[in-house]
């Protein structure tokens, strides 16, 4: 199978019961995204997949065949980061930083959502959406962090989405 | 995870080959990957059908067809759902994290398991991960267990939100058959209950494939979906209800309305909507909605709240819609 990750076309031939989190991390040494969980619980692994966020522990490496996958190592680099991670750094949006790659890979695919004009649970109205704090909270309630550094976390998010 | 063959299906045909040939289904794969990885679930031969198609949302019969394959996400952004069946996008917002509704599909979410700790728990006893070995929840930590329609065999709850709201809104399960018809199913007749069989969750054949989901054109009156859980965000129900409730000069002229962490399935009663339709929309109507719903209700210890939470959330619910 051919899988594109942060533009690299990779040819794969791996045991079908590889997770895309694992293809990532064990076989392509893209050690970005994290294995919290690995049940779909917590967010560390979330990556975009054409586009969209989803847990990478939770979907088969073989399911993906012609996919083009974007981790945090897509992002930005050292010297050239996405103004996501440039936000978290700047607001301090961690402690540990264990679940980082996964929130700011969920927030990267949480601010398209909201581009394309996607509700939320907490959204008064479908069809106007305003990102409050309220509703980068309830977007991103599928990433945990354990040092609850959330306030800053949305801090962080508020300043990139101009909201 | 235990081995398993792997194979792609590129349409319908193929899929339904497979299935006849005694694969798994995988679409989404969110709840099967999970339960696999915990040895729930072991299937010998999987067919990933998430490229076959039936990924779109069309007008239907004055209603709508949902394809099967159509994310959870996509569906509750679908302009018809937000205008026609609110019920249905606040249900699917209501449901698990944008992740997974990103990846979770139509026909799977209907089709995922029930999120019982015993039924997950390999070292447990569960008569329907494991037909006759005994259930621990009845006598164990059951606060998220049913307090209606359970049997002696299993208390377990189905856990979908989306189901909820499809089975309030009259849908109708379309489906796809190798060597055979397909069949129209109304949601009311897709699921068991327990009984002593809790390992038979519907009246699918094996290989038998939900192609669509169809909705009717949405009953009258304003639509809610209103979900009690442990967390504010990303937790399965307590108690959920979904409903449509419409008023003309003081008195309930239709009443729609399914509950969901109550029961092994999506419930629906129509004592329930027959207890408020030709009422005065009041308290009296209202309570007596309740009573409909909870006559035969019981709790097992943990979840005995459960009985008087359903009975609140209900009567707040028609309050909101029709007070």
């Amino acid at each position: 199978m051919r899988i594109t990750i942060n533009g690299t076309a990779h040819d794969v031939d791996v045991d079908v019961r590889t997770t895309l989190l694992d293809l990532c991390r064990e076989h392509l040494g893209l050690t970005g995204a994290k294995k919290g969980c690995d049940h779909g619980q917590c967010g560390a692994c979330t990556m975009l997949v054409d586009g969209r966020r989803i847990n990478a522990c939770l979907t088969l490496a073989v399911m993906h065949d012609g996919d083009e996958v974007t981790t945090i190592e897509g992002l930005g680099t050292p010297d050239r980061l996405d103004p996501l991670q440039a936000a978290f750094v700047r607001h301090d949006g961690f402690q540990c930083g264990y679940c980082t790659p996964g929130q700011i890979c969920s927030a990267k695919g949480m601010l398209d959502e909201v581009a394309m004009g996607w509700a939320s649970h907490v959204s008064d109205d479908l069809d106007d959406v305003t990102l409050t704090d309220a509703e980068i909270r309830e977007r991103m309630s599928g990433n945990i962090c354990r040092c609850s550094a959330y306030p800053t976390i949305v801090d962080a998010i508020r300043e990139v989405a101009g909201a | 995870m235990k081995p398993f063959d792997f194979a792609r299906a590129e349409n319908v045909e193929a899929a339904l080959a497979a299935g006849a040939a005694g694969a798994r289904y995988i679409a989404g794969g969110t709840n099967l990957i999970d339960l696999m990885k915990l040895q729930v679930e072991t299937p010998d031969r999987l067919v990933d059908i998430g490229r076959i198609g039936l990924d779109t949302v069309e007008e239907h019969d004055g209603g709508v067809r949902i394809g099967a394959l159509v994310p959870n996400s996509d569906l509750a952004a679908h302009s018809t759902v937000r205008s026609r069946y609110p019920m249905l996008a606040r249900a699917l917002l209501a449901g698990a994290s944008a992740q997974l509704r990103n990846k979770a599909s139509t026909g799977g979410n209907l089709l995922q398991r029930t999120r019982c700790y015993y039924f997950y728990e390999i070292a447990a006893r569960c008569n329907k991960r494991e037909p006759g070995s005994g259930c621990d929840a009845i006598q164990g930590f059951n606060r998220i267990h049913a307090v209606i329609g359970g049997s002696a065999s299993c208390i377990a709850t189905h856990p979908s939100d989306m189901a909820v709201a499809l089975r309030a809104l009259d849908a109708t399960v379309v489906t796809a058959r190798s060597g055979g018809e397909g069949r129209r199913i109304a949601l009311d007749d897709l699921y068991c209950l327990p009984g002593d069989t809790p390992q038979i969750e519907t009246i699918l054949d094996p290989g038998e494939l939900i192609v669509a989901i169809d909705l009717p054109a949405p009953p009258p009156g304003r639509q809610a979906y209103r979900k009690v859980r442990d967390r504010a965000s990303y937790a399965f129900a307590l108690v959920s209800i979904a409903a449509a409730i419409a008023v003309e000069d003081g008195t309930i002229t239709s009443a729609r309305l399914a509950f969901g962490g109550l029961a092994p399935m999506p419930w629906r009663d129509p004592a329930v909507e027959a207890a408020l339709v030709g009422q005065p929309a009041g308290t009296a109507a209202f309570e007596a909605a309740a009573d409909a719903l909870l006559a035969d209700a019981r709790g097992h210890g943990h979840n005995d709240f459960k009985i008087t939470l359903a009975r609140r959330t209900l009567i707040a619910t028609l309050r909101d819609l029709a007070g």
